[in-house]
């Protein structure tokens, strides 16, 4: 089945089933349902794999085969359609280990990604990480780069990871891409990128009390000033 | 892929935009023209989508049928068959809530030394925060001030807003952004550390900061790494019940359920702080919603059944801009930040019909009146919607914005072979956030029980009828923090008296001697898809 096409069938043809198997047993669903629409269809009714239902917080991992195929795919529930034909299984929970530390206490570089996690050598570059991202993100190049110690370029090309973990379960390597992503953007953010001063500035000038006049009197200013007050505020170009 | 149909509906978009680029802008709505507006089209002002509650503390109140029915439901939890003798577990603070205000609750209240136990039903993280694209509000930049934000809020409210909990939103902010900014998160910053920022729909500065389009998530994620890396403890899969009370009226902590095994289990706790969320998945006037799959109110529920108050429960808020096409992503959010970066509203002739950045509740029924009138363009499966013209945000900012800003919806969009930076989209109010809310005070804590703290969606009165864009992502972490500082003050104070669910059994003889007992057990917990379909 073309994907191009989902969404753009007239009625008729979205009554059109496809059949698929949910843990080894075959169902009859509506053709254009995404995985997780499909479950509840066929009566499942989910508890674990399912979270925001829109592609942002990777809780719906699954895997699955399509007949005659001998690759095996995985995607996330809520974003991937069904086709006829697909062996799927949800992922309730994948062991991976995240190392634990204290982001006040560590330097940016590349002893620091090698310490929290030494398996970063062991990539073979199989490219595994990489086709199985649901965001299309270059997994196995940001590995790489972390490899080098480039851990602004990590955080940049990880950017849009939402730690499925889809990555980790198919890396050879035994390797935890999600985590060491998270580490990497921490990193880059608390140190390399540059502290934003006007932010510190408003710190200070909060806690010391310079505004608190002026918004106390807000709290006690009657509505009808207030909107005036409000009709009149100038909106910054 | 867009239909011969909507192709020729695209191109009347595409003879307009030249001349809507030039042009100046759709003029604003007057105020007497926005209450119109809001009161002819506003779902929330249509008389078939609400009732009065009978019973409880908000008895009379208006609110939408699918919350009283939850509110009128008998206890999800066989309280007889519960012992409370011996808790299963004691803690000092008991967090009920994994997404962004009960995680900053229980970082907060674990950096000032108490001993915390997070409960989530779903996993930690998976909650509407995570799903914010377009930015947290705060007021940092020279050319901005507190007292600006403030007005910002309350007048995007439509000045019902609690003024102190208004201030306290404000006044915390900066707080909020330096915290995140020392914990690693990855807002969007010029070389020179200056956080960009950009407006939002009501706002009168530029004080929406981002993290690209994934602001929720990064904040999120940063956070739940937080958690990890200081082994704060965390039951996930674990849903709440009931509340718990002492003999004295007080909250005590709560009864839970294993949603793998279905062992209850009761957790007693000195300060409770409830931070589960909206009520999006309940679906409200049947419309679709942006919520996170486990967005049933529950802490409403629960709360209500405790004698807590509701307040603006009849106030929903709809996004103007969810997914109209494809079906697959119906109801999806498309962010107000497309609007932010200069994305019109047309109809299917290509015409404004709306001041793309006024306040959402006015966007939303602007959307509905043009599509009322026939305006709109219907797709296939007879939903109506309107075109949001994305392709004018490269126009106006240079080639490849759209794809650096808004990385998630192109993605989301391509997957179903639509280019949002060459083609406009086609959207449709969607359920978005719960403006209303458990009725709190500037610590967060409950007006009505105590040692009761609510924080995020759950609670209500901080954006008053109508919350602005930003804010939202802004208010679950003040008011975590908050809630998690004010315990850490008194929680040394507090003596829990024997604990009880009496008031669980008074409400279901309540609800029985008034004859409203509902079908539906509550809290609900998780929506059913399988028996609605």
């Amino acid at each position: 089945m073309d994907r191009a096409e989902v969404g753009t069938q007239e009625k008729e043809n979205q009554q059109d089933m496809v059949s698929i198997h949910i843990m080894g047993k075959r169902y009859e669903v509506p053709f254009g349902l995404t995985i997780i629409k499909a479950m509840e269809h066929a009566g499942y009714r989910v508890v674990r794999g399912a979270g925001c239902r829109g592609g942002f917080c990777g809780a719906c991992g699954t895997v699955y085969r399509l007949e005659g195929d001998y690759r095996l795919y995985v995607g996330l529930a809520c974003q991937t359609v069904v086709e006829d034909g697909m062996y799927l299984a949800q992922i309730p929970f994948y062991p991976a280990t995240k190392a634990k530390y204290d982001i006040t206490e560590l330097d940016a570089d590349l002893n620091t990604l090698m310490q929290l996690y030494p398996e970063l050598s062991r990539c073979v570059g199989c490219n595994s990480c990489t086709r199985a991202c649901p965001q299309d993100i270059d997994v196995m190049n940001y590995m790489a780069k972390a490899l080098r110690g480039d851990i602004a370029g990590v955080a940049d090309e990880a950017f849009d990871c939402i730690m499925c973990g889809l990555c980790a379960s198919r890396c050879p390597a035994e390797e935890v891409p999600h985590y060491v992503a998270v580490l990497a953007k921490r990193l880059y953010s608390r140190y390399i990128a540059p502290p934003a001063e006007h932010l510190a500035e408003r710190v200070r000038e909060v806690d010391s009390g310079e505004f608190d006049a002026r918004l106390n009197e807000m709290t006690q200013i009657d509505q009808q000033r207030l909107r005036e007050l409000y009709n009149a505020r100038d909106i910054e170009e | 892929m867009y239909t011969p149909q909507m192709r020729e509906s695209i191109r009347m978009v595409e003879r307009t935009r030249g001349k809507r680029l030039e042009e100046e802008e759709y003029p604003t709505l007057q105020p007497d023209e926005k209450e119109r507006l809001l009161r002819d089209y506003h779902p929330d002002y249509r008389e078939d989508t609400q009732r009065e509650v009978r019973v409880g503390p908000n008895a009379g109140d208006k609110m939408p049928h699918e919350l009283v029915d939850c509110l009128e439901g008998r206890s999800e939890l066989d309280y007889e068959a519960v012992s409370l003798q011996n808790p299963d577990i004691d803690t000092e603070v008991l967090v009920i809530g994994g997404g962004g205000a009960g995680t900053a609750a229980a970082l907060t209240a674990q950096s000032e030394g108490l001993e915390v136990l997070l409960v989530t039903k779903l996993r930690l993280g998976d909650a509407n925060t995570m799903m914010a694209q377009g930015g947290i509000q705060a007021a940092d930049k020279p050319s901005d001030s507190p007292v600006q934000h403030y007005l910002d809020v309350i007048g995007g409210g439509g000045f019902t807003n609690e003024p102190q909990l208004v201030e306290a939103l404000v006044r915390d902010a900066p707080y909020i952004i330096k915290w995140l900014e020392e914990l690693g998160c990855m807002f969007s910053k010029s070389d020179d550390g200056t956080m960009l920022t950009i407006h939002g729909g009501g706002t009168s500065r530029k004080r929406m900061h981002f993290a690209r389009d994934y602001t929720g998530a990064e904040i999120m994620r940063t956070i739940r790494d937080e958690v990890i890396n200081r082994s704060l403890p965390t039951v996930e899969f674990c849903a709440v019940l009931e509340l718990l009370m002492d003999e004295e009226g007080r909250c005590a902590g709560a009864v839970v359920r294993n949603l793998d095994t279905g062992e209850v289990s009761t957790i007693r706790a000195r300060a409770t702080v409830l931070a589960t969320g909206g009520f999006g998945r309940l679906h409200v006037a049947g419309f679709p919603t942006t919520n996170h799959y486990g967005a049933t109110g529950d802490g409403l529920v629960m709360a209500y059944k405790a004698g807590a108050r509701l307040t603006f429960m009849d106030a929903v808020q709809y996004h103007p801009t969810g997914v109209a096409f494809p079906e697959q992503m119906l109801g999806q959010l498309v962010t107000e930040k497309v609007r932010g970066l200069g994305a019109q509203l047309v109809n299917s002739q290509g015409e404004q019909f709306v001041y793309p950045l006024e306040t959402r509740d006015a966007v939303s029924s602007a959307i509905i009146r043009e599509c009322d009138k026939g305006g709109g363009f219907v797709t296939p499966t007879d939903q109506a919607g309107v075109w949001l013209d994305s392709p004018m945000i490269d126009e106006i900012n240079g080639d490849g914005t759209v794809r650096r800003e808004l990385p998630a919806m192109v993605r989301q969009f391509e997957r179903f072979d639509i280019d949002m930076t060459a083609d406009p989209i086609l959207v449709y109010p969607t359920l978005h956030y719960q403006n209303g809310g458990i009725e709190i005070d500037e610590h967060a804590r409950s007006l009505q029980i105590p040692n009761l703290y609510v924080a995020g969606e759950a609670a209500g009165g901080i954006h008053g009828r109508n919350r602005l864009m930003g804010n939202s992502l802004l208010d679950i972490l003040v008011f975590g923090r908050r809630a998690a500082l004010h315990a850490s003050k008194v929680v040394d104070q507090i003596d829990v008296a024997p604990l009880t669910l009496q008031h669980v059994r008074e409400y279901d003889e309540t609800l029985k001697e008034a004859d409203v007992e509902g079908r539906q057990r509550s809290p609900m917990v998780l929506p059913d898809y399988v028996s609605s379909k």
